[in-house]
């Protein structure tokens, strides 16, 4: 059941397979301004591989993603560059450059695609990092950081080109619940600043704090979209089964290898 | 079933090949594009990283190599031409040797396990560990910022590596002159530098030139390609390894063909 809105981003029929094998089939998608489009599902779904659709890492086989205006299954080379510098991603690894430090690894892009000053791109990074809270941080390398430091990093320089959109791959992930409730935070903070988010994640209790909208994706395709409250009290038995975390049920088709 | 094995052979061969060709036009390109946006296609800080790590570094090895190498040259050389009564050609032997084959070559073997290695390991880790999405994902370009940078970097020390090879092997020869047919050095100077002719210098020197580019685009492609983590990166990095050394001497013997047709 996907709902036809006017959004920034618009995934339409979109399909894609490694190796012949299908992941993602006919999925639809969307996502208004300023929106936090929570999308749920099992491990191995498809979450990630749809935020890599999104970002044009990977083509997709079928289908289109618009944004901006433009779609991005049909973009390459520059015209695809000019379109990510207005996303942001954050990854579930924070993907930090591990050679530079931190304040580098956020100037980057500015430095790179940008003609801002030396003055303004350093002002840019500041703020960015004063809004993640790790403004002293500045001068290190990323493999000093803790988990959360890094995710937090990795947020600022998702945001120091100031994207319309996004991405944000399992936030919390291999973070502690107070770390993870922080990263929430800052998600919730975005809409503040017109932002557009897009989270993928498993994790039930972050997605209830920051979306707006969710979105389940199974079987390669959205299940069920509606606000927090509609899915809560979700009929569909897979919904349930996911929010209800009951080991009995028809998700639990997926999981019969692992239980042998 | 020995038809499917060399079947499956030629095609894996195939696809790499064309990944090969693909990877080495979308640099290209990338860079050309920025460049027509009136942007310089990389920040000149990495390009002197990697001429450092390229060149610099590989100093100490590249000398020590070919002094030895120098000085086997020489022992034999001297031994078979004294016996022959050419004693006078040992410097012509050792000099030309080097700047022709010895220097190009030994370089290109030394910047494929060193530097070639160290490119591989550094582009698979950040593969593997998303550095490089994240890149592409700013729409900054990997391929620009990150390859680019390294192959022109391995183009231009080579030939700088191969001078100060053929320096350290031709000085190993004058030991050996000196030590084993009492040939001043002074005297083994003088015949070294008169039996050199401009090809001899030029075509090394372009040959170490292509031999960089070639260490460069293989040990980048190996390592933007690889996958499955840290097993990964080490079957990339032995793989790069053997490609690069096996393509330099390879490309050697073609040049060598090539040379001594039009440049006698």
């Amino acid at each position: 059941m996907t709902r036809d809105r006017a959004g920034l981003l618009e995934v339409r029929d979109l399909a894609f397979g490694y190796d012949g094998k299908p992941i993602l089939r006919d999925l639809s998608l969307s996502a208004a301004p300023h929106e936090t489009l929570a999308v749920l599902g099992t491990s191995g779904c498809g979450k990630s591989t749809l935020l890599r659709l999104i970002l044009g890492l990977l083509k997709p086989g079928s289908g289109s993603i618009r944004f901006d205006d433009r779609d991005i299954a049909k973009l390459e080379g520059s015209e695809l560059n000019e379109v990510r510098q207005k996303m942001g991603m954050v990854f579930q690894s924070a993907a930090l450059i591990s050679s530079i430090d931190v304040g580098a690894n956020l100037a980057l892009p500015l430095a790179e695609l940008t003609d801002k000053r030396q003055d303004e791109i350093d002002r840019i990074v500041d703020e960015k990092l004063s809004l993640v809270g790790m403004k002293d941080a500045k001068a290190k390398l990323p493999a000093a950081l803790s988990g959360g430091m890094r995710k937090r990093v990795g947020i600022a320089r998702a945001l120091v080109m100031g994207p319309k959109l996004v991405l944000f791959d399992e936030p919390g992930s291999g973070l502690d619940p107070v770390a993870a409730a922080l990263i929430d935070e800052l998600i919730v903070g975005l809409r503040e600043h017109d932002t557009t988010c897009l989270v993928v994640t498993h994790n039930l209790q972050s997605a209830f704090r920051i979306a707006t909208r969710m979105a389940m994706l199974h079987e390669g395709a959205i299940l069920e979209e509606g606000t927090p409250d509609e899915f809560r009290t979700s009929k569909n038995p897979i919904v349930r089964q996911f929010l209800d975390g009951d080991p009995e049920g028809p998700l639990s088709e997926g999981y019969e290898a692992t239980r042998e | 079933m020995v038809l499917d094995i060399v079947g499956r052979r030629a095609l894996h061969a195939l696809r790499g090949l064309s990944g090969f060709t693909w990877f080495t036009a979308d640099t290209v390109g990338e860079v050309a594009d920025h460049a027509r946006r009136r942007r310089a296609p990389f920040h000149a800080r990495l390009l002197w990283q990697q001429t450092r790590l390229v060149g610099v570094g590989s100093i100490p090895l590249v000398t020590l190599v070919s002094l030895f190498l120098g000085l086997t040259t020489a022992i034999l050389a001297s031994y078979q031409l004294a016996r022959l009564g050419a004693r006078e050609s040992v410097p012509a032997f050792v000099a030309i040797g080097f700047t022709r084959e010895l220097g190009p070559l030994l370089t290109g073997i030394v910047v494929a396990a060193r530097s070639g290695a160290a490119y591989t390991a550094e582009l698979g880790t950040m593969r593997v560990a998303e550095e490089v999405d994240a890149i592409e994902g700013m729409g900054l370009g990997a391929l620009r910022y990150l390859v680019a940078p390294r192959i022109l970097a391995s183009m231009l020390m080579l030939p700088s590596l191969a001078v100060v090879s053929n320096v350290a092997g031709i000085t190993g020869g004058a030991f050996i002159a000196h030590l084993q047919i009492d040939m001043s050095f002074r005297q083994y100077g003088v015949l070294a530098l008169e039996s050199l002719m401009t090809h001899d210098v030029v075509g090394g020197l372009v040959k170490s030139l292509i031999f960089g580019l070639m260490i460069g685009l293989i040990a980048c492609y190996k390592g933007m390609t690889t996958t499955q983590a840290a097993t990964g990166v080490g079957i990339s990095t032995t793989s790069s390894v053997v490609m690069s050394v096996t393509s330099v001497i390879g490309c050697d013997t073609i040049c060598n063909v090539v040379l001594t047709r039009i440049w006698p």
